[in-house]
């Protein structure tokens, strides 16, 4: 894993094989605004006291009781929810990408809050399809819409990273893949207006920004002008969720990762005949399900995003 | 009539095959929700709306059946009709088409799941069209 810690970029390919059969969780360090991953949650932790250290999850589909393999999405979110109060670090703060019920109901945001809040850890959500499934999107917006614009976007600084959390699955048209909006847009662009270049930026939206399969909906059809405004960062990192799996692309100084579910896997972009849940042996499930913990460091080092999957 | 009956029953056993056989080929899957959807039904499957084009008179009540695992809704592209609730597996969303028209459609959970309606004018008042 001493890889990890080399300052001249290759170690991204390093990341990419270990997250590849990692898998429970991405495990995130800023170090200085240049992503790049550490190695394996224990690792992470050893790095120095001030470092940023936060955690992604996503796609917890409270509600999703569709019977064999699937144990029971509560169930599953409580073990990724042990996982992460095991840590050896305490995370800073937690992101939610959305999904965190499976039908927006109240009773099944009851349920996830329940679980997500025995980490006692600040929590940062966007919404997912499934949680905007009321039109007014009313349920969402009352609970964790609180001080965000529009239809719940947001921004924040922590320890020198400029944190935006964008939402992709509103007005959503016809035909269409995900989607953020005129106000949207408008709304990014006046915020990292005037920033300087050298702030490490983190975007975190439910659907990937990025266009992973076009077929499947797995993109956002203005993605590409959110990014475009932030071109001239040196350090741009968009964490994903939706597609159920984790999946990583570097394009010059941004870096696109998606975080796997806590509920249950999808299939790879196009091997199935659909992106319906994929059913997988019962002693496979929990090497597919997990999340991710990511740490910044205040130097010269890259990014670290570290994936654990519940086992295996 | 029992070779009748025993033809029917030799029929049943087929259809009952083709419900069963999804499970085990989902490649089978088009053929077979074309064979159980009812007369004035689509029947959701595998992310697509099935049949993708539904051809009805006017006054004709449409029912979308979800038969995926995943959620879905029905929602008019240019709000020609209220959108349906979420539907969970199994459930159904109806709306009867009155007008004459061509009406499109989509998943507003997966949008990019599309279907259409089309709505021909009762006999004897082509015109309306």
């Amino acid at each position: 894993m001493s890889e990890f810690n080399r300052e001249d970029g290759v170690n991204r390919r390093k990341v990419l094989e270990c997250m590849t059969w990692v898998g429970t969780g991405v495990l995130w360090t800023v170090a200085g605004g240049v992503p790049h991953a550490l190695g394996l949650i224990d690792k992470a932790a050893a790095q120095e006291a001030h470092a940023l250290t936060f955690l992604q999850i996503s796609d917890s589909h409270i509600g999703f009781d569709f019977k064999t393999p699937y144990p029971n999405a509560v169930a599953t979110l409580g073990e990724c929810v042990a996982k992460v109060n095991a840590l050896p670090t305490k995370p800073a703060f937690m992101i939610h990408t959305g999904d965190i019920s499976h039908l927006s109901t109240a009773a099944q945001f009851d349920d996830a809050d329940k679980v997500i809040g025995q980490t006692k850890l600040d929590v940062h959500y966007v919404p997912g399809e499934h949680d905007f499934v009321d039109q007014e999107q009313k349920l969402f917006l009352e609970r964790y819409g609180k001080g965000t614009k529009g239809a719940g976007w947001y921004s924040f600084d922590a320890n020198g990273v400029h944190f935006i959390g964008l939402v992709n699955v509103h007005d959503l048209k016809a035909g269409g893949l995900g989607n953020l909006g005129a106000e949207q847009l408008e709304w990014l662009e006046a915020d990292v207006k005037g920033r300087a270049a050298s702030t490490p930026i983190v975007v975190f939206a439910h659907i990937p920004l990025w266009t992973v399969y076009p077929n499947w909906g797995w993109g956002t059809d203005d993605g590409a002008q959110a990014l475009s405004y932030l071109k001239r960062f040196g350090s741009v990192t968009v964490l994903n969720g939706h597609i159920h799996q984790v999946m990583q692309k570097v394009e010059g100084n941004v870096t696109f990762h998606t975080a796997r579910s806590t509920a249950f896997p999808q299939p790879a972009p196009g091997s199935a005949p659909s992106p319906g849940p994929m059913k997988v042996p019962a002693e496979k499930l929990r090497s597919m399900l997990g999340i991710a913990n990511v740490t910044f460091k205040q130097n010269d080092q890259p990014l670290a995003i570290i994936d654990s999957a519940l086992e295996g | 009539m029992s070779i009748s009956k025993t033809l029917q029953g030799a029929l049943l056993a087929a259809s009952l095959g083709a419900v069963c056989a999804p499970v085990v080929a989902p490649i089978v899957l088009p053929a077979h929700a074309q064979n159980e959807a009812p007369a004035n039904g689509i029947s959701i499957d595998n992310f697509t709306f099935n049949p993708p084009t539904l051809t009805v008179k006017a006054g004709t009540t449409v029912t979308w059946t979800n038969k995926d695992d995943i959620p879905h809704g029905v929602a008019s592209a240019n709000n020609a009709f209220a959108r349906s609730k979420a539907m969970d597996t199994d459930d159904s969303f109806s709306f009867t088409f009155t007008t004459p028209g061509t009406y499109q459609y989509f998943c507003y959970i997966h949008p990019h799941m599309t279907g259409t309606i089309v709505v021909q004018a009762t006999t004897g008042s082509n015109a309306t069209q």
